[in-house]
């Protein structure tokens, strides 16, 4: 993977901020996009816009083909079944949001179980937590170990012939850690619960197989694998997406509509009320067409070789606490530096050029895990590279001694 | 972007040894106010008697802007009726819209000034000063 190429690619990196090089390392809450995926949202409206599955003029039909043919590619990105299981949503909050509203509001009654786990993001916990109010369902979590990992013998402690619904992310956005989907797919079905997956921080750089994986419910964001904010996926089992409700309702997802009662379009379209984020997904296509041309084992490789060497490079800094395990890391680096708040360092760095994340990163229950209000994170993706990390490390020091001397 | 505009030195003085942080007692008007956005909050005491706020203090968490503004507000504030109070939050508001303010109060508060070029951090440096405007309307 030829590194200088890739950022050749990506115009946004090619600035200076504060007088210094621009030094992306914020990639986990959003990733930067390359010229091909500018091109091609620009290219959509300047030739090819109008409404789509609407118009019978030329240039519906186009719109059109470019929203669905995005959509082939999402299918193929993660090798649905089939083109129909593929649900555009705003990004992965909606999409997790459509699977608690509909498919578990429907199936979870007094007595039945919700099981997610305390690392989860705000997106893929409060709406179980809604669930749970408004159905008298119990929410569970699958405890962690010191480590900010969890056993398979506690997912199998936690998962009951009473639970409906496991949720869980693949890769966490403060450890960085890679869950076992696959295995606890096998547990959540051994009890006939349906897994759903929070794929924000896996789908950018993991190569992701929804058969090999098994699970029910997949869902994503384009804005963190180099395409457009605004569009997400929501993958489900078709079955499953059959027999559930939509939960927005108004055009396109309409087939019949009398005055007292309407019925709906088939999957996926029942649950695309209003007209889609069309640019959006057409961005969202180049993005993946952009990713497999670099090739996804290469992204992934990458990306964690650089985790890896940050880890390395930052456990050096005297003073510094990295959280969640050494091993298994996928994509970031969680820390805090002694006595200087995350904002504190942040803005140190911004001053230097470079952009990490400071903040609870939407974690709040897991922040209170660690003991702390808030952390600082640096994240990794195909452009960046290890001179990078080690301009963070330098800076990381220089903050140190930064915040000492203020106390003179 | 100069750091040193932002952290000044008496801010890190007051970040390191930061004046009035604890509680008083039950009777005291008690504000707990959050930045949902990045995770600071504060809880701010008032002890006020006959209009006039006798005694403050806070706890909190937070990064070095907020935890120091919140030390020197409690400081300027006490021994103000609560009109002054009041209006001492409304000049310190005005500081980080970048107008420019006086404190003979305590000078130490025109150290944030600075904050006004990091527009990213202004909500650090109004968290306790909000505080200080709910205490003052739950007192009157």
């Amino acid at each position: 993977m030829n590194i200088n190429a890739i950022r050749e690619q990506f115009p946004i990196l090619h600035q200076e901020i504060n007088g210094h090089p621009l030094v992306y390392l914020d990639s986990a809450a959003s990733s930067q996009k390359p010229r091909s995926v500018i091109d091609a949202v620009s290219k959509y409206y300047e030739l090819d816009h109008a409404n789509v599955h609407r118009g019978v003029h030329s240039l519906g039909s186009r719109a059109t083909d470019a929203f669905e043919g995005a959509r082939e590619k999402v299918a193929k990105f993660i090798n649905s079944p089939s083109v129909e299981q593929i649900i555009f949503t705003r990004g992965t909050t909606t999409a997790l949001n459509l699977v608690a509203s509909s498919y578990a509001r429907a199936v979870c009654g007094e007595g039945d179980e919700i099981v997610i786990t305390p690392m989860e993001h705000h997106s893929n916990l409060i709406p179980w937590q809604q669930v749970a109010k408004a159905t008298g369902a119990t929410l569970k979590y699958i405890p962690l170990q010191p480590d900010g990992m969890f056993t398979l013998e506690d997912v199998e402690k936690t998962i009951t012939d009473k639970t409906k619904v496991v949720s869980m992310t693949y890769v966490s956005n403060v450890f960085g850690c890679e869950n076992p989907i696959k295995e606890v797919t096998k547990i959540a079905h051994k009890h006939g619960a349906v897994m759903v997956v929070d794929g924000a921080q896996s789908t950018p750089h993991i190569k992701i197989d929804v058969q090999d994986l098994d699970v029910d419910f997949y869902a994503f964001s384009g804005h963190k694998m180099c395409g457009p904010t605004g569009i997400g996926v929501l993958y489900g089992r078709r079955e499953l997406l059959e027999n559930m409700e939509p939960i927005e309702f108004g055009g396109e997802m309409i087939d019949f509509v009398e005055l007292y009662d309407s019925t709906w379009k088939d999957i996926p379209y029942r649950f695309e009320g209003g007209t889609p984020i069309i640019a959006g997904a057409v961005g969202l296509g180049a993005a993946i067409d952009f990713l497999n041309e670099v090739g996804m084992e290469n992204i992934d490789a990458h990306v964690k070789q650089l985790s890896q060497y940050a880890y390395n490079v930052l456990s050096e800094i005297d003073g510094i606490a990295i959280y969640g395990s050494e091993k298994n890391r996928s994509g970031l680096v969680t820390f805090n530096l002694d006595d200087v708040h995350p904002h504190d360092v942040s803005t140190v760095l911004d001053a230097k050029g470079i952009a990490i994340r400071a903040g609870h990163h939407c974690c709040q229950p897991l922040m209170r895990w660690l003991k702390v209000s808030a952390t600082a994170r640096a994240s990794f993706y195909l452009y960046n590279t290890t001179e990078e990390i080690d301009k963070l490390a330098t800076a990381l020091v220089q903050t140190k001694e930064f915040f000492g001397y203020g106390i003179e | 972007m100069e750091l040193n505009d932002l952290y000044r030195r008496v801010i890190m003085d007051h970040y390191k040894n930061p004046r009035n942080r604890g509680e008083l007692n039950d009777e005291s008007i008690s504000i707990q106010l959050n930045n949902p956005t990045c995770g600071d909050r504060i809880s701010l005491q008032l002890q006020v008697e006959e209009g006039k706020v006798i005694n403050a203090r806070y706890t909190g968490e937070g990064c070095s802007i907020s935890m120091s503004s919140a030390s020197m507000m409690t400081e300027a504030v006490k021994g103000k009726q609560l009109d002054e109070a009041l209006e001492l939050a409304e000049r310190f508001s005005a500081l980080m819209q970048g107008k420019d303010v006086e404190f003979d109060e305590l000078e130490d508060i025109e150290a944030l000034s600075g904050v006004n070029k990091f527009p990213a951090r202004i909500k650090c440096a109004t968290l306790a000063w909000n505080a200080l405007k709910k205490g003052v309307e739950s007192a009157k």
